[in-house]
């Protein structure tokens, strides 16, 4: 009798070691994994934090925040793309995606993710110092006109960074060469508000929040945001269009993806979570008070954003000679 | 005055009393790890503060930080694992001191000057807000290239060995900075087709590497030393009141430099502790005796990385411009709680701006009876066998370094920077030296390359700017005084030398 249930025991642990594939439980039956391929205390973590902890309500699972660091995002970014296609092991990526492989640093491109939803997209500003001559940004794009190439100078990120490409690409807007206006490189957006404070720099094109403690302090004053439509946290400041007619936006925008291959249920299951925890009143607070932008597309959506910006920003590179090949 | 009574009021409140001892026992706790640093705290808290009262949340990154910037001192002194990058410019005096057995003074003065340089700090913050403030947003790139500069002249006044070997530790430390895309051209230098190293060579597990790991090999090859007198471990705070008269220039200094360096965006409580280090050392009246066990350089340093703490947010309250890595958090923080940064916060906002201030000082008071009780805990480390210390210095380096970035390949630089550090300490060039340089060596290749092309190419606004014309000459000074003075030095010894024959 001992002996029976004992082989029982033994052969029912067997079947159930072999049947995860055939039963399959709901998903998620376990903690699922969110990589942020930046680091703890910026921009991207912060939003994906809040969005693991909306998910967490929603689906019933823990969504925690792993930051997978270094390689200048690339190494976060390939270990989304190479995790296990299982569902526990999802991510953030960020507008890099379409950039770092036409620098030739990754192999990687957008088509190696499995698009959930585009979340969130910072447009970048067009910022002056308070004591600036530009009273708005028609003055100050005659004024880059009338300038020889690399009189003027602007900063906000690192050389080829996002905010880079968007000087680029306005200039490319109006008709310009790329490098018609000198990029001042800088260790990220803070350290270029300080130079342009401290009246080292003509202008700089990093996003609106990123200026905003500035606009706030009164040492900046901001002349246009590089966006289709007004960013609802910041509504006196108008668009690239409004203001003097070019049609050119662009951004860092962020979106939750997951290895290729995912399973359908995995799909569409964050598909309607990630809708409600868009919507919900805590991420849209969250967005108003951090003043990021409330952008957002879902699965299909955010594929045919990423194919679009992919080859904007490889034209905007291409241009400004940062792209390689 | 009311809002001062009514920033009393806010502190006083039980959500924001439970969250300040949770979080300094939690920033104590973490401080500790080796690895783990004062922003990791910091950042780890964030998801917490979503639930919390504004004021309790930014009570909770207050406190825990200025607690984990202590708590680094502690295994930097036992086990010379520099808890957190700001104890690493006395990680070895204060290890020096536990070998002769003065840990709990080492320590003791460690929570003592750092709880004062705290509350000086916060008092800096106080009425000097908007005056610093001001003057640090009048710094361009030409002035933070001078500083950091003068900042990378300290390798050789910290070093005790030859200048020229501390220069070449320094030197060493530079071409580490270099690797990666991280630099002004945006162009990948020194990576080998090695996708881990396009981020550049962080600073945690380089000198992990080279202080803790470095120190496990030299216990593995020279024999156990005689066991410590089996005796009860000190008073922690005795000793210190005569500390603080007998070093009480080195204090202020410490304090003043760190508040002076907070201010400055950027540069945070390890460039304070490192400066004020050199300084206390370049102005002592023993400097010989300085990384043999000696407590003055652990008084100035101790005391200016705290005050750098403080001093820290004066430009991020006034124009959310984080003064350091903390500081950067604590400004996400602000806005999501509705506290936006600016100068409406000190006239619109005034009793939060009283409240916040109050709990600087409740931080700062706490942390000794607190800080005494983790130093109690921590000094059992003391009386453990080697055998059994080692292998989880090792262990503890090891999961460090990964929690930094979830990335095994930290854990493979502990491992090559624990060799680098060997080999140089066996022949005499000092490791914290090549630390600084990893440091201090993108923040200076930045900010030149940066400023010569907004002069496009003449070197000029680098003396021609006021403040970077007072800079420029301090540096030059320093650099012109050693060379002097070595000079000099070599000059007579060759005389000497010469007259003994």
């Amino acid at each position: 009798m001992t002996d029976f249930s004992r082989r029982a025991v033994l052969a029912g642990g067997a079947a159930l070691l072999a049947t995860p594939g055939l039963a399959q439980p709901r998903w998620p039956a376990r903690p699922v994994q969110l990589l942020c391929p930046w680091a703890a205390g910026g921009g991207t973590d912060a939003v994906l934090r809040m969005i693991g902890i909306l998910l967490e309500k929603e689906l019933g699972q823990p969504f925690n925040v792993v930051n997978r660091t270094g390689g200048s995002g690339v190494v976060g970014h390939a270990a989304i793309s190479q995790a296990q296609p299982d569902g526990y092991t999802l991510g953030m990526i960020t507008a890099e995606i379409c950039m770092l492989h036409w620098q030739g640093l990754t192999e990687i491109t957008y088509r190696n993710y499995t698009p959930l939803s585009l979340v969130n997209n910072d447009a970048p500003g067009v910022t002056v110092n308070s004591n600036s001559p530009y009273r708005d940004v028609k003055a100050l794009a005659d004024a880059i006109k009338a300038s020889r190439p690399g009189q003027l100078k602007a900063s906000g990120t690192g050389q080829g960074g996002i905010w880079h490409l968007a000087l680029a690409g306005w200039l490319n807007a109006m008709g310009l060469k790329a490098d018609h206006v000198r990029w001042v490189p800088s260790n990220g957006a803070a350290p270029a508000m300080q130079d342009l404070a401290a009246g080292g720099l003509d202008f700089t094109t990093c996003s609106i929040p990123e200026a905003r403690a500035m606009l706030d302090a009164n040492r900046a004053r901001a002349l246009a945001v590089m966006a289709p439509a007004r960013v609802t946290a910041f509504p006196a400041i108008p668009t690239l269009k409004e203001a003097m007619g070019v049609d050119y936006n662009t951004g860092a925008w962020r979106g939750i993806a997951g290895p290729p291959g995912l399973p359908a249920a995995v799909v569409q299951t964050m598909e309607v979570a990630l809708d409600k925890v868009f919507k919900s009143k805590e991420y849209q607070d969250f967005l108003l008070a951090r003043g990021f932008g409330a952008v957002y597309e879902n699965a299909a959506g955010f594929a045919t954003h990423l194919a679009a910006a992919d080859i904007s920003l490889g034209n905007s590179m291409k241009e400004a000679g940062l792209a390689k090949s | 005055m009311q809002d001062l009574f009514e920033g009393v009021r806010l502190v006083l409140a039980w959500d924001v009393l439970i969250a300040v001892l949770a979080s300094a026992i939690y920033g104590l706790v973490v401080g500790s790890l080796p690895g783990l640093s004062a922003t990791m705290a910091t950042a780890l808290l964030v998801p917490v503060t979503f639930y919390l009262s504004p004021i309790a949340a930014i009570a909770t990154i207050i406190t825990a930080s200025a607690m984990a910037i202590f708590s680094g001192d502690i295994p930097g002194c036992l086990l010379r694992i520099p808890g957190t990058p700001a104890s690493a410019a006395y990680t070895d005096e204060a290890y020096a001191m536990t070998r002769k057995g003065q840990a709990e003074l080492a320590l003791g003065a460690g929570l003592w000057f750092s709880a004062i340089g705290g509350i000086v700090g916060t008092i800096s913050l106080v009425l000097m807000a908007p005056l610093l403030a001001e003057m640090a947003l009048s710094f361009s790139t030409y002035e933070y290239f001078w500083l950091a500069f003068l900042g990378l002249m300290c390798a050789t006044l910290v070093a005790r060995s030859s200048p020229i070997k501390a220069i070449a530790s320094m030197l060493l430390g530079l071409l580490f900075a270099c690797i990666g895309m991280e630099n002004p051209a945006g162009t990948p230098r020194f990576v080998f087709g090695i996708t881990d190293l396009l981020g550049g060579i962080e600073p945690i597990p380089a000198l992990v590497g080279v202080f803790a790991v470095s120190e496990v090999m030299r216990a593995m090859v020279t024999p156990e030393p005689p066991k410590l007198p089996d005796r009860k471990f000190g008073s922690i705070l005795a000793g210190q009141w005569a500390l603080t008269k007998k070093y009480q220039w080195p204090m202020w200094r410490g304090n003043i430099v760190g508040i002076i360096i907070g201010v400055l965006p950027g540069a945070g409580a390890d460039m304070a502790a490192w400066v004020s280090y050199a300084m206390s050392k370049k102005w002592s009246k023993e400097p010989e005796k300085f990384g043999t066990g000696h407590v003055e350089g652990l008084v100035e340093a101790g005391a200016s990385n705290n005050a750098s703490l403080a001093s820290g947010w004066v430009p991020a309250l006034l124009f959310g411009i984080p003064g350091d890595t903390i500081t950067a958090i604590a400004i996400g923080v602000l806005y999501m709680k509705g506290l936006n940064p600016g100068p409406t916060l000190f006239t619109e906002r005034a009793s939060s701006m009283y409240a916040l201030y109050i709990i600087f000082v409740l931080a700062n008071i706490i942390m000794i009876p607190l800080g005494i009780l983790m130093i109690r805990l921590a000094s059992k480390i003391l009386k453990a066998p080697r055998s059994a210390v080692m292998p989880v210095i090792i262990l503890l380096c090891a999961v460090g370094s990964y929690a930094t970035g979830a990335n095994l390949f930290s854990v493979l630089l502990v491992g090559v920077f624990g060799i680098v550090g060997y080999v140089m300490e066996r022949n005499g060039y000092p490791v914290a030296a090549l630390v600084l340089g990893i440091v201090m060596g993108s923040m200076v290749e930045q900010n030149f390359v940066t400023s010569l092309i907004k002069s496009d190419g003449s070197p000029l606004p680098f003396v021609e700017r006021p403040v970077s014309a007072v800079l420029a000459s301090l540096t030059l000074g320093a650099l012109l005084w050693s060379a002097v003075v070595w000079v000099f030095n070599r000059a007579r010894r060759l005389k000497a030398t010469a007259a003994a024959r």
